[in-house]
């Protein structure tokens, strides 16, 4: 059994900015990105369309078109049911789509499996935050960054090799504990994650996704069951984050929250994209309106 | 902390205390000592105190190392593997096809030969073939369920001893060599692992000039070698103790060991994080499964035969008591358990035997009938004692359950409690900036919202 090589050079990130230029390089077994992407102001990272998933005769998401521009904050919603999670699932790779493509960046990464989706920095979280519970914080923290030398297993135990992971553990240590200190759970590290409160453990699941340098992040509810204050401190490292080249696709149920902070909104039903725009469009659409009310859309 | 010189030195104990091979050595030394104690109430002579003591070692170092390989497995990676005797028998029995004699000419019927090759090769070639094996179960049978896979590697088990028994496999013909699997009745083993490293090394002269000396000195009566033998093969054995050890805690302390803790916590969500999961379960069911074949090895090797009825699931559920009562995820816990299963669960009921009728001189009583008939006849429950004690090491697996079902209700973690070794390669506590002393447990608790302030450091 061979190891695979993992690249020399130290923690890479995933420089968003590169987004653009994939984007634009010609792409030959697929014209709709290339040809939608020069359209549009702004770069597309993330293109979904026509997503199907059927679980037995549920039908999840029936046709999906959505798209998330570069360095956005786009916001997703819809009632209880309506589809989103099982997006999010479809384009992390945790289930495979019944029909449909997602692209990333350019490329097609339609069935690919979740750690090669994560590998190309569309990371996710989940609804329910999957913290490792019998590991501390700071072990998951640590888990997180991308091409660690010492997962590989030869270099973790030979002597001289052992040196240099040894090198840039302190690297990788001296990092989660900045991020830590960053998100205010620095005194949790030593911690069990397992005994984290439910709002400490979305904090840790954000700042354990960020850590692997992603460049498009989708966060599935990462307010739900976060008191206010936590909220908005969460808000405005996610507006900070955003600043600096990140790109969020966030499902959420607070309307309110979602018209203040982004700037593009989807909105699902049945799964289906209902409408999409701007929060204002959004929000006096009467389609929405009637969805959100609890009253029944045909189609 | 308190200050001043007595605060100085119990701090400094702690400190030693809190280091894990001192732990370890003063198990096991104490274990020992308990065994030389029992030994001298026994009136023992030199000469059975040594033999116990070596066999003692030799159990010791053979669970531990067990329990070491099989927590890569289940302690780390969450890999339920309940086929651990498997492994170890294609260990044994491709070491031993390779490094038995070679036979050229038609051998007379009953025995078989080998390759001849010289025994270091055989047992590299035997973990070698333990590891590929453990490669191909686990490239189809990792993606399976936790429980179909737990079931698949006992299959596998039991489908490598019914290897062994296939009469078509007893004896063959190969490149001119004929070799064979021996069928029920085995294979001799006619290699000598503790000769052939005097040897190697060329230690083989002084050594029985020493033993010969030291036999005479102890008052071993005659041929004292088989003693020395058994005490220096259990010396060889703890080497390769501390060897697995060494070997597991890098690879446990390090990146390495922090993404399989990761899949046995959550593997979906180890995914998510980009880790290729599939090949760090390979890679560690592999290792694990190359350790346990050397285990197997190091365990047969010096039996002078084999026989595929050694191999029955038994020992995978001894390796695996050991395992619970050290407290899986631990290498330290690994070696305890491994340890205190062999001194009291699996050698102590016989050394209790032998304690209890050594010093109550009770008449023995040899059928459960006449046991029974003077309890419910007179009352009287001297031979029903007489015949259990007389039968405890046949009560070793009651023994063993019982012990389980405690350990389940009172200390499901393991003797070490909930202590794991953190998965980095550098300490990560005292590194904190702002030199946070562990906080109190932070129960999870339903108001989040004692959560939200800054200030709860
Ligand atoms: N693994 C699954 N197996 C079967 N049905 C599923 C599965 N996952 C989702 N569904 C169904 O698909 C539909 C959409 O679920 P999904 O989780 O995507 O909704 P959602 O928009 O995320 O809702 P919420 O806002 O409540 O989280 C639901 O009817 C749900 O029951
Ligand atoms: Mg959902």
């Amino acid at each position: 059994m061979s190891d695979t090589e993992v690249d020399e050079a130290a923690v890479t990130a995933n420089v968003p900015e590169d987004a653009e230029a994939e984007v634009d390089e010609p792409e030959t077994n697929d014209s709709t990105v290339e040809r939608e992407a020069k359209h549009v102001p702004n770069a597309i990272p993330l293109k979904v369309r026509g997503l199907r998933k059927e679980f037995g005769g549920i039908v999840a998401a029936a046709d999906v078109n959505l798209s998330v521009e570069e360095g956005s904050l786009t916001g997703l919603i819809g009632p209880n049911g309506a589809g989103k999670s099982t997006t999010f699932n479809c384009i992390t790779g945790v289930h495979e789509p019944t029909a449909g493509q997602i692209h990333f960046q350019g490329e097609d990464i339609t069935g690919l499996s979740p750690n090669e989706v994560a590998e190309r920095g569309l990371v996710r979280t989940f609804q329910i935050a999957r913290e490792l519970e019998e590991m501390s914080v700071l072990e998951n923290m640590m888990l997180a960054p991308t091409n660690q030398r010492g997962e590989s297993l030869w270099r973790s135990v030979l002597p001289v090799a052992r040196e240099s992971v040894k090198q840039q553990e302190a690297a990788v240590l001296e990092r989660c504990w900045e991020m830590l200190e960053f998100f205010e759970i620095d005194h949790l590290a030593h911690e069990y994650a397992g005994n984290l409160s439910g709002g400490q453990r979305k904090l840790l699941e954000l700042a354990r996704a960020l850590l692997t340098e992603p460049s498009v992040l989708l966060l599935d509810e990462p307010f739900a069951g976060v008191n206010p204050s936590l909220e908005s401190r969460l808000l405005d490292h996610i507006n900070d984050l955003q600043e600096s080249g990140y790109t969020f696709l966030i499902v959420e149920h607070d309307m309110d929250l979602i018209m203040e902070n982004c700037e593009h909104v989807i909105v699902m039903h049945q799964g289906t994209v209902l409408t999409e725009g701007a929060p204002d469009e959004v929000r006096t659409n009467e389609a929405v309106i009637e969805a959100y009310l609890g009253g029944e859309v045909d189609g | 902390m308190s200050d001043g010189e007595d605060g100085d030195v119990s701090e400094r104990l702690a400190a030693v205390w809190a280091n894990d091979v001192t732990k370890l050595v003063v198990l096991v030394g104490g274990i020992l000592a308990l065994y030389v104690g029992a030994g001298t109430l026994l009136d023992y002579g030199v000469r059975q105190q040594l033999n116990s003591i070596g066999l003692l070692v030799f159990y010791v170092a053979v669970f531990a190392m067990l329990a070491l390989a099989l927590n890569l497995h289940w302690g780390y990676t969450g890999l339920f593997n309940i086929g651990v005797i498997g492994f170890m028998a294609i260990g044994i029995y491709v070491t031993a096809v390779l490094s038995k004699s070679a036979t050229v000419t038609e051998p007379a019927a009953g025995s078989i030969g080998g390759f001849g090759l010289p025994l270091w090769l055989g047992i590299i070639g035997g973990v070698l073939a333990a590891a590929v094996f453990g490669a191909l179960v686990a490239l189809p049978a990792l993606r399976l369920r936790a429980d179909y896979f737990a079931i698949v590697t006992v299959g596998v088990s039991e489908i490598v001893r019914f290897t062994l028994l296939e009469s078509s496999l007893q004896q063959m013909q190969v490149f001119g060599y004929f070799i064979g699997l021996g069928g029920g009745s085995g294979l001799i083993l006619d290699f000598d692992i503790t000769d052939g490293l005097l040897d190697a090394v060329g230690v083989a002269d002084p050594y029985a000039t020493l033993t010969d000396s030291l036999g005479t000195t102890l008052g071993l009566g005659g041929n004292p070698k088989p003693v020395f033998d058994g005490l220096y093969y259990g010396a060889f054995l703890l080497v390769f103790l501390v060897l697995f050890y060494v070997l597991l805690r890098r690879v446990g302390n390090s990146p390495f060991g922090r993404v399989l803790k990761a899949i046995r916590e959550d593997e979906e969500a180890t995914k998510s994080l980009g880790k290729d999961t599939n090949r760090f379960k390979i890679k560690s069911f592999t290792i694990g499964c190359a350790l346990m074949g050397l285990a197997g090895i190091l365990f047969y090797a010096e039996q002078g035969a084999i026989t595929p009825n050694a191999f029955r699931p038994r020992i995978t559920f001894f390796v695996w008591i050991a395992l619970i009562i050290g407290g899986a995820g631990s290498n330290t816990g690994s070696v305890m358990g491994g340890a205190i299963f062999a001194a009291f669960l699996f050698r102590g009921p016989l050394f209790l035997k032998n304690v209890i009728q050594e010093s109550f001189d009770i008449e023995a009583v040899s059928t459960f009938g006449q046991a029974v008939s003077p309890l419910i006849s007179g009352l009287n429950p001297v031979p029903m004692l007489a015949y259990a004690v007389d039968n405890l090491a046949q009560l070793q697996l009651v023994i063993m359950g019982l012990t389980l079902i405690y350990l389940m209700h009172n200390r499901p973690e393991g003797l070490l409690g909930h202590r794991q070794e953190p998965a980095a390669c550098v300490p990560l506590t005292g590194l904190s900036r702002s030199d946070t002393v562990a906080a109190p447990p932070t129960e999870t608790d339903g108001g989040v919202a004692s959560n939200g302030g800054d200030g709860d450091e």
